[in-house]
């Protein structure tokens, strides 16, 4: 059995070697088959998983950690990093979503990616990100989680512009990448203090340390602050979240697979992998960790009941569940952290995916005041958002339910507080995923008008496009039912959002499965809850209380029009709390023009004390026209000759 | 006499190819690239066999040739290559071929060539010289062909880049010629021996010389070095340089020639005035990142493509002087990796802003829209180099600038926590450039530039070959620079009693003892 764990490395080479087939052959293979070869791969990388994951089973408990090591990346002084890939319950959890979620991505993809020119190079992005994600996860080392970590954003950067000749994509593309750079700067600081402290940045070595030598809180309280830093950079964590909305630029099959199940939630299995030093640190390390992801969760949230691109209220509704992820690990509850990862993966895929369903559907058009009533136009698409929407809603028995309980009664272990404002962003979960499924499933078809108004100003040229009208769209507008490719993925992720919550049921100790799962992984460090099952069940009978309150709530507005939903959808809430503007207007006003002044004192300060000195030099030395011919030759004559006499005066001195 | 013999064939090799050259009758004209590129790709692969017979478990120098010269100055032909030096050879033997390949001539080809290939020769002589007047020497030939290739085949304001490259160099150099002879002079006096200029023996002597008067002739070196490399606030001749030269000769200026300063800064600096350098660390180490976030900022402005490629320059060498100054291993294997990495992808970005330029006969980044629509080819060679540059791990780029951080770190951390947002910026000059050239809708100009021939495919293969190579396999580079940076910091340790900042050694841990340890624990309750 033991063998099985050593295929670890099958799962990242089969993405590889996607990317490399189809950029000798992407062409060539053209649509479909480019798009099968992608699936193929990440298919056997899902395979391979799951032998690693039986692999590991037939392990006992204490030895789930396998180190293969491949070849030896930077081998400099003291510092040797490996290619090694680590094995483990947390690592091949996290492959497991990873591979599964992903193929099922890359296979709505083939239908999505339908006729786009750039067909086959898509799917080389999709495999290269699926190769850096596996990478990240499996790294044995820092370094080579960064290697993944980078590699996953330039991913993100490929794909957000991948329809580049929109300014607006493009834009977005580069945003996402800077943004995150300036969280990656944080992780590669504390990756140099790391290596300064414990001369090793590979987890088992630097778990060993801590253990046996331990590790000052300060130095400890250093090291995680500047990788949550680079955490809430990739995760989308206030303030460093604005490139999240943004990115929804990108392809819908991207916004689900990198924005909302994998790439975004790197940043909490980062914090998750590094728990033993997090264990060491200052206790207001953890604090700030929870704060951090209450604020975004709760402020995202609020953004997200005002947005009206439904990518824009699944975006904002992402940052939000991250949030409660970061709620999870600075409260220790490391397994509800990761518990919630997955069952987010499965419903927000879904979510995304079944929003790109309907965008499709509806031609293009991502704004949700111009839907409505299309739940028996399009109704797998439809019952699947459904599934979802009760998932991320927190309605039992949905797999969302579970694993948002079990964060909340952390926090409420933790403080009181932060459990009330939790419990209220769960609320306005439940109030903004209502909307959203009213709003573009049910009421009246409201892109019906819009169709009426088209069809008028389009006039006869409508009736002459009319045979290529049913098939394509515009200007007739017929909501339509996505392909097999697309509903499959949809009708598979739906399944699991509604079940997973099974992964670990509350009830006993050992129905607790991820969590007894994922024991080894966390060194002890996972936290325990500080009162009973009696509470527990209250806890859970309010979260359900407030779910439904939070539905029922946006019923009320949405349908019965209780409340004017103009009152609620406040500007400023819409314009998400103007954080992305003030950060624009900055760096668009006072940024930019500091960095115009630095280029014109290089132009006019530095450069021009060389040009000033020049041209003092040509007026004092007038005089001696004759000798200054003006050629450059001659200056370089003149300099020869007087170094051939200095060295002349040198030898002579030195011969006596 | 004595010694190996293939270091002046490769130096002079190209030398040979220019004689020939200027030997070629005017009528027989299509022969002079050919011969031209064979010349430089012989070369190259005599550097390649070089890099393959060099001993890498050796720090010493090897292949050393020396010969008296001028014996009563005490002037040596001394020739010999170590780690430290073996792949900027190997660098240069490589992107002479690349560039002569890649770029011909508008006028007067054969001039043009003769020029290339002479300052070939001038290259390697400055990498293999093992005497200071010899390294002077070439140091100085370098000047004239550059100078020429900016001025003669050069962009619209060439006269004024060429005048002001040559002002400036010769002006450090000149200071530096004095150093040297002081240096050798006086060291002779101390040392009651003949003079000499043999590097070896003067190191060797390095801590005869009063603190003081090392500290001087230490500056003046520093001095020379700086404009060449270019430091803060002596780079204002290279933007203009490297904007106006043509392509070829911004290739290898920035590929090869800034790369003279930064090896003299190890081989003259680090190795000749160890007490020195620990000395006068903390100014270069404030340059540096001054270069770095400065560099950058300015780049990020520029209105032309070709110049915003010029202060990336001025940014990465920062880096680069950052790695050598933290005085450990990290660092100055980092620092000479970078050198590397830096002349493969800027050299890379140089070729491909050329073949921009040869298409759209413009610079100015305004004028460019959409060109990945156009070009996707060019478009996508450029993302590889784009990201390499940016320093993206799984790339050449990122090796060098994570172990300089890290050298730097552990030497001045405050100075490498800043250094390092420097990445920040690196990513917003050249994404926001990308945007702005290729991503977009193309206009009528753009929309209809051709992509890469096969002939720029081709050159373009080893380059971006090496980016990827580099960055998942350094470890063939790093492990034959070794030997010689630990043998230069032990140099430096014995010489003066510096003490190199480092690490403590790396744990002998896993998770297996991990477990055992906790186990031991877990027998006697909660936590240790």
């Amino acid at each position: 059995m033991s063998t099985l764990v050593d295929l670890v490395w099958l799962i990242p080479a089969f993405p590889l070697a996607g990317v490399l087939i189809l950029m000798a052959l992407g062409r060539r293979l053209g649509e479909p088959r480019a798009g099968w070869l992608a699936i193929a791969m990440m298919g056997g990388s899902f395979v391979a998983t799951l032998l690693v994951f039986i692999g590991l089973i037939g392990h006992e408990g204490d030895e789930r950690e396998t180190v293969v090591t491949l070849f030896e990346w930077v081998p400099a002084g003291k510092l040797a990093v490996d290619i090694g890939l680590l094995a483990d319950p947390l690592s091949i959890t996290m492959a497991l979503f990873v591979t599964g979620v992903g193929a099922l991505i890359h296979l709505y993809s083939i239908g999505y990616m339908h006729d786009d020119e750039g067909f086959s190079k898509f799917f080389i992005y999709l495999n290269l990100f699926a190769f850096s994600m596996l990478m990240l996860v499996l790294g044995d080392n820092l370094l080579l989680t960064f290697l993944g970590w980078e590699g996953v954003g330039a991913c993100s950067y490929l794909l957000i512009s991948f329809w580049f000749t929109d300014e607006a994509n493009a834009s977005a593309g580069k945003k996402a990448f800077v943004t995150n750079r300036v969280g990656d700067w944080g992780f590669l600081v504390a990756m140099f203090l790391a290596f300064l402290t414990f001369g090793s940045l590979q987890y088992g070595e630097i778990f060993f340390e801590v253990e046996s030598h331990g590790v000052a809180a300060g130095t400890a309280s250093a090291i995680v602050v500047l990788l949550l830093v680079g955490a809430a950079g990739k995760s989308a964590q206030f303030p460093l979240h604005i490139w999240l909305p943004d990115a929804m630029a990108g392809p819908t099959p991207v916004s689900a697979l990198i924005h909302a199940a994998t790439m975004v939630t790197a940043g909490v299995y980062l914090l998750t992998r590094m728990s033993p030093v997090i264990a060491e640190a200052h206790g207001w390390v953890p604090d700030l960790i929870m704060w951090v992801g209450l604020g975004t969760a709760l402020m995202a949230a609020t953004i997200a009941v005002a947005q009206n691109d439904i990518k824009k209220v699944l975006a904002y509704s992402t940052v939000s569940q991250l949030g409660f992820m970061f709620v999870a690990v600075g409260s220790g509850a490391y397994v509800a952290a990761i518990f919630h990862m997955v069952t987010h993966a499965f419903f927000k895929a879904l979510l995304f995916l079944g929003a790109g369903s309907v965008i499709h559907g509806m031609d293009g058009d991502q704004d949700i005041r111009r839907y409505g009533g299309l739940v028996r136009l399009l109704p797998i698409t439809s019952m699947t958002f459904v599934a979802g929407w009760l998932a991320i809603a927190g309605v039992p028995p949905f797999s969302g339910f579970w694993s948002k309980d079990e964060i909340l009664a952390y926090a409420y272990g933790e403080n009181k507080v932060l459990w009330l404002l939790l419990l209220a962003t769960a609320i306005l979960t439940a109030f903004y995923m209502t909307r959203l499924v009213l709003m573009t499933f049910f009421g009246p078809p409201r892109w019906v008008e819009a169709e009426t108004q088209v069809e008028a100003e389009a006039g006869e040229e409508a009736v002459d496009t009319a045979e290529s009208a049913v098939e394509t769209g515009p200007p007739h507008r017929h909501p339509h039912e996505s392909p097999w490719t697309m509903t499959v993925p949809l009708v598979l992720l739906a399944g699991l959002a509604m079940v997973a919550g099974v992964i670990n049921l509350p009830f006993a100790s050992d129905v607790h499965f991820l969590g007894n799962w994922l024991k080894p992984s966390l060194f002890g460090n996972d936290g325990h809850l500080p009162f009973g099952g009696g509470t527990q069940w209250v806890l859970a009978l309010v979260a359900i209380v407030g779910s439904l309150g939070g539905v029922s709530a946006g019923a009320a507005v949405y349908i019965r029009r209780r409340i004017d939903p103009a009152r609620i959808e406040h500007p400023f809430l819409a314009r998400a709390w103007r954080i992305d503007e003030t950060v624009t207007d900055f760096m668009g006003g006072p940024g930019r023009r500091a960095f115009e002044r630095t280029t014109q004192f290089d132009e006019q300060v530095v450069d021009g004390a060389v040009n000033g000195t020049g041209t003092l030099i040509r007026r004092a030395g007038a005089w001696l026209r004759v000798s200054q011919s003006g050629l450059v030759r001659s200056y370089a004559l003149g300099i020869a000759l007087g170094a051939v006499a200095l060295l002349a005066w040198f030898i002579s001195r030195a011969g006596f | 006499m004595g010694g190996s013999t293939v270091l002046p064939v490769i130096i002079f090799l190209p030398l040979v190819g220019a004689a020939a050259i200027a030997l070629i009758a005017p009528s027989r004209a299509t022969v002079l690239k050919p011969v031209a590129v064979a010349t430089s790709a012989a070369t190259g692969a005599l550097t390649l066999w070089l890099m393959g017979a060099f001993d890498k478990n050796d720090g010493d120098f090897q292949f050393i040739q020396l010969t008296e010269w001028i014996g009563s100055a005490g002037i040596s032909w001394h020739v010999g290559v170590d780690g430290i030096s073996l792949f900027l050879v190997v660098l240069t033997g490589l992107l002479f071929p690349i560039a002569i390949v890649a770029c011909d001539p508008p006028h007067d080809a054969k001039a043009y060539y003769i020029w290339m290939l002479v300052l070939e020769t001038g290259c390697l002589g400055v990498f293999l010289a093992l005497d200071l007047v010899l390294f002077f020497l070439f140091f100085e030939v370098v000047l004239i062909p550059m100078y020429f290739l900016i001025g003669k085949w050069g962009h619209e304001n060439r006269k004024y880049a060429a005048t002001k490259f040559f002002l400036f160099t010769m002006l450090g150099s000149a200071l530096m010629l004095v150093g040297m002879l002081t240096l050798a002079l006086l060291t002779a006096r101390e040392t009651g021996g003949a003079v000499t200029f043999n590097l070896i023996e003067l190191a060797n002597s390095a801590g005869e010389l009063p603190t003081i008067t090392a500290r001087w002739i230490f500056l003046s070196f520093v001095l020379a070095f700086a404009v060449k490399v270019p430091l803060f606030p002596v780079h204002t001749w290279l933007p203009d340089a490297h904007t106006e030269a043509p392509t070829a000769g911004s290739v290898i200026l920035a590929g090869v020639l800034l790369k003279l300063g930064t090896y003299g800064l190890v081989r003259f600096g680090l190795y000749l005035f160890p007490e020195a350098s620990q000395y006068f660390a903390p100014l270069l180490f404030t340059l540096g990142v001054i270069g770095i976030l400065y560099g950058a900022v300015v780049a990020t402005m520029q209105r032309d493509l070709k110049r915003l490629v010029a202060y990336s320059s001025v940014a990465h060498l920062g880096f680069i002087v950052l790695g050598i100054f933290s005085i450990n291993t990290e660092g100055i294997e980092g620092g000479l990796l970078q050198m590397v990495n830096h002349g493969l992808s800027t050299g890379a970005l140089f070729l491909l802003v050329g073949f921009i330029y040869e298409r759209r006969h413009t610079r100015q980044i305004s004028e460019m829209i959409g060109l990945q629509k156009a070009a996707p080819v060019l478009a996508a060679v450029f993302t590889v180099v784009m990201l390499s540059s940016v320093g993206l791990p799984g790339l050449n780029g990122f090796v060098g600038e994570f172990l300089i951080l890290t050298g730097a770190f552990v030497a001045h951390r405050w100075w490498a926590v800043v250094a390092a947002a420097g990445v920040i910026l690196a990513a917003l000059y050249l994404l926001w450039a990308y945007q702005r050239v290729f991503h977009g809708t193309p206009d009528d100009a753009n929309r209809s530039m051709p992509d890469l021939n096969w002939q720029e495919k081709l050159v373009m293969v080893p380059l971006v070959g090496l980016i990827v190579f580099l960055g998942v396999y350094p470890k063939p580079v790093i492990e034959r620079m070794e030997p010689a940076v630990n043998a230069l910091i032990e140099h430096m340790e014995e010489v003066e009693g510096i003490e190199s900042p480092t690490v403590g050694d790396r744990p002998e841990g896993s998770f297996e003892e991990l477990r055992k340890l906790k186990a031991d624990y877990g027998d006697e309750g909660e936590g240790h």
